[in-house]
């Protein structure tokens, strides 16, 4: 079921310990970029995944945990919620970038993929090796460790509660409660 | 601080249903929500996971819900047709008011054409250029599928109260210069994340000079600069407009930017002396006056699009064809934006001279703006478009090149087969 892969249980990264190869971009990266406009119709993670950054970059083959690096504005352009779904369907484990597009950023963090922002992201190049914990960048190439910016409390009740279909079928249950409670 | 408030905040207060201030975190209540072919697959997927422990798994609120078909409409592949069966399903099953199967046009010229879109709303769609509705005075803004799965059970969705940039554009648009020819500019000017989580509110006697089809135009793009919305303070024409399809609407005069609103910027404008603009590849803020492009040879020419669709648009290039044929060796797609935009098109004799220049008219779609569908440009193809985007493989390979431009200059350059200073035919 996609039910699965659409919804996080907590939105810090996972398995802490795994070396990440870093996949460097720059700035203004477009979902026109990460997913073209003649996939849309696909809506499996892993078959869009097939497809990402096609175009653009080609040897985008990424391996299971590694993570995209990115510049400001990252993800801007569309809402496509395919893009993000295409990044989770390649393995990619988190985005770490100056700055995200607002829709993309609310997408990510719906469908339970981490986005990470951090002011140094110029110190990483493409292929650098990331150890990602929440908080933390430890750039084991350079031997670097960098801070990301924590995700604003309204955010994190979110999804803490496991993303936004996890909240919203509580917010409902809920509502029913109380309307019965009447 | 003063009590003042930005007409955004004037919004969110309502919908929240407590005074709120830009950058609160707030549940707001959604007047309006729509939802396309291309998105709302993944909605309605992600709605029935939140109902999923529901035995009633109904929308909020079949009434406040548009479903259209705009993207890939006919279906041109099997998985459209796949993606389309499933919506009908939805619209039937959920007893959803306004369904557009495949005859009714682009959703940002239908929301406000039907209707469906009043001054002081908050309306979500799961497409990037909603905040098109701000011409009318809403808030409107665009989200993704999940965002809508949980719009179409709760009929509520959080946002962060944006900041706003106000843009004051001032002064008279010259001969054959136009709304277009403005946004691209202020695209140009504040780059495309200038205005990244925060809503444009565009001033000026420029901008209330325009009708609302050229005010839609600048709403329209206000996500090319990272904006969360692109709202324009209702005025008569606005009240006018909304009038038309809505008989009983009443205008409120508190739906503006009171005097001492907290604003992140003000950016003022004077563009009497302003060329037509044009955004260069691959990006939209990658903005010239046209003396700096003109000559460069083109393969296509594609006017249409929720940008500049309408008739009003049509007309403009009309104009200036007048009656000349498109150059040797290029092709040009017209597609007006809605079926009452076609009609009118078609009645005011203009489908006809379009294609006795030599251009195809195709029924209303979003065609080759979003490169999902046909009108692709192939490798090495240079295409001029009235559209809203020039991404790398926007519309098709992404060795083609692709440029911005108004109605006016798309069509001076479809006559001379090279990008064309529409002042100079």
């Amino acid at each position: 079921m996609p039910a699965k892969s659409r919804s996080s249980k907590k939105l810090v990264v996972e398995n802490r310990k795994e070396l990440s190869r870093a996949w460097k971009f720059g700035d203004d990266i477009d979902t026109d970029a990460i997913i073209p406009g003649r996939f849309l119709t696909i809506n499996d993670p892993k078959e869009l995944a097939k497809h990402a950054f096609e175009g653009v970059r080609p040897d985008f083959k990424p391996s299971e945990g590694d993570v995209v690096v990115a510049g400001e504005n990252f993800g801007c352009g569309s809402s496509r919620e395919h893009a993000p779904l295409a990044l989770k369907g390649a393995g990619i484990k988190c985005v770490i970038a100056k700055s995200f597009a607002r829709i993309f950023f609310r997408n990510s963090i719906n469908i339970g993929l981490p986005m990470l922002e951090c002011k140094d992201i110029d110190r990483i190049a493409d292929g650098d090796i990331l150890e990602v914990e929440e908080g933390l960048i430890r750039n084991m190439t350079k031997n670097e460790t960098y801070h990301t910016t924590p995700l604003p409390e309204f955010l994190e009740e979110i999804v803490d509660s496991g993303g936004l279909i996890e909240y919203a079928r509580a917010l409902i249950a809920k509502e029913h409660k109380a309307k019965k409670n009447k | 601080m003063s009590n003042d408030l930005t007409l955004t905040e004037k919004i969110f207060s309502r919908a929240a249903g407590k005074p709120v201030r830009a950058g609160d975190f707030v549940m707001a209540s959604i007047d309006r929500a729509m939802t396309h072919d291309i998105t709302g697959p993944l909605a309605v997927e992600g709605f029935y996971e939140i109902m999923r422990d529901e035995k009633e798994k109904k929308v909020w609120d079949p009434d406040k819900i548009v479903i259209l078909f705009d993207h890939q409409v006919p279906a041109d592949s099997l998985n459209a047709a796949k993606n389309h069966i499933l919506l009908r399903k939805f619209a039937k099953e959920q007893k959803i008011k306004h369904f557009y199967d495949l005859h009714e046009g682009v959703c940002h010229q239908v929301m406000p054409e039907k209707g469906h879109v009043l001054p002081g709303q908050l309306v979500v769609g799961s497409d990037s250029h909603t905040c098109a509705y701000g011409a009318l005075g809403a808030f409107g803004t665009g989200i993704g599928s999940t965002d809508m799965a949980a719009v179409l059970a709760l009929g509520k969705l959080w946002f962060r109260v944006p900041e706003t940039i106000k843009f004051v554009v001032d002064g008279k648009l010259g001969d054959r210069v136009y709304s277009k020819d403005i946004i691209l500019k202020l695209i140009g000017d504040v780059g495309a994340d200038g205005a990244r989580y925060k809503a444009c509110e565009y001033a000026g006697d420029a901008v209330h000079k325009l009708d609302m089809s050229q005010r839609m135009t600048i709403s329209n793009m206000a996500i090319e600069m990272g904006g969360k919305a692109g709202l324009i303070e209702p005025d008569k024409k606005t009240d006018a407009y909304v009038k038309e399809r809505n008989p009983k609407y009443k205008p409120d005069k508190d739906l503006k930017s009171d005097k001492k609103a907290v604003y992140s910027e003000v950016r003022e404008y004077d563009i009497s002396d302003m060329p037509p603009q044009v955004a260069c590849p691959h990006n939209v803020d990658n903005v010239v006056d046209i003396g700096k492009v003109e000559g460069k040879k083109i393969d296509q020419v594609f006017l249409g699009s929720c940008t500049n669709g309408r008739f009003e648009d049509l007309k403009i290039a009309a104009k200036v064809m007048d009656g000349r044929k498109i150059a040797k060796g290029i092709r040009m797609i017209v597609i007006p934006a809605s079926h009452t935009e076609y009609m009118k098109t078609l009645k005011a004799g203009l489908v006809e001279e379009f294609m006795n220049a030599g251009a195809i008219v195709e029924s209303p779609c979003c065609g080759p703006c979003m490169g999902g569908s046909f009108g692709l440009l192939g490798p090495g193809e240079v295409g001029l478009s009235t559209s809203n985007r020039n991404f790398k493989g926007r519309q098709g390979s992404p060795e083609a090149l692709v440029y911005l431009c108004s109605p006016a200059t798309a069509a001076a350059s479809a006559v001379k087969g090279k990008i064309t200073d529409p002042r100079s035919v």
